[in-house]
């Protein structure tokens, strides 16, 4: 198997497992990483493409991707903190201030 | 070079699933980390050598320290119910990832007859993005420059307290 489709494969596991995750767990933080996680997931597909099509402008792209997971991750957790001041926890089951 | 990046590569995979399953969020964010750093020599193997130092500069070294300063915060749960067992949320979020990891796997394997391509002349060396994200790219990477100040304003004022939010009593 070519090792470019490992890496491919590879980035389609890590996706589905971050997937998963933010599905499957209700802390707020562990969410969080789970979307650093398909973040970098694709981060890798992406790198493996610009290497199979020998050009650098999937990596340039890489380059954005990772100055806005830099911005969500700041922006996330400050939002955290604030809601964790109101609500004593960061359960995303509470996380409900603009339903009604 | 290609048992090296298999074995990494499974090393990444079991950090990630490790990410998931942790029941504490310190060890999820130590397991992020090492998915992080094997990500980042894979992406050496890939000739993206400035991504990988980016890679261990931007997430291990500063997202997930970030990420642990907040678990010090106010990391405690008590009331998570995500490590009661297979609750029926629970088998409903795994039938959804199995149903994404066969339909991702049916277009790649539509998709893999175009993986014999090899190797960036250039490489992915600083001076080659460099190059490129100056001349071409320039106006995205100026748009990046504008992303990251307002996201740094905003997460201030996100962050700030204001005159009625409750007084925190020291912990304990």
């Amino acid at each position: 198997m070519d090792s470019n489709n490992l890496f491919l494969v590879l980035g389609a596991l890590i996706f589905v497992v971050g997937a998963t995750g933010v599905l499957l767990r209700r802390n707020a933080l562990i969410i969080f990483m789970c979307v650093e996680m398909m973040l970098n997931s694709v981060n890798l597909s992406l790198i493996t493409l610009s290497r199979m099509w020998g050009n650098l402008e999937g990596q340039i792209f890489v380059f954005v991707i990772m100055a806005v997971a830099a911005a969500e991750v700041a922006i996330g957790l400050a939002i955290l903190i604030a809601h964790n001041r109101h609500v004593r926890n960061i359960n995303i089951e509470t996380l409900n201030l603009l339903r009604n | 070079m290609s048992v090296f990046a298999f074995l990494i590569g499974a090393l990444s995979l079991a950090a990630a699933i490790g990410v998931v399953v942790s029941a504490k969020p310190v060890h999820s964010a130590l397991f992020l980390m090492a998915n992080f750093a094997t990500l980042a020599i894979l992406y050496v193997l890939l000739d993206a050598q400035f991504l990988a130092a980016a890679q261990v500069i931007i997430y291990a070294g500063g997202i997930v320290i970030l990420i642990l300063f907040v678990i010090m915060l106010i990391g405690h749960d008590p009331a998570d119910r995500s490590q009661q067992g297979l609750t029926r949320p629970a088998v409903a979020s795994l039938v959804l990832g199995v149903i994404l990891l066969v339909s991702l796997m049916l277009q790649l394997t539509g998709q893999l007859e175009l993986g014999a391509g090899g190797g960036i002349a250039s490489g992915g060396s600083p001076s080659a993005i460099g190059t490129e994200l100056f001349t071409r790219f320039l106006l995205p990477f100026e748009f990046v420059a504008i992303l990251l100040l307002v996201a740094l304003i905003g997460a201030l004022i996100m962050g700030r307290r204001e005159s009625g939010d409750p007084v925190e009593e020291p912990a304990g």
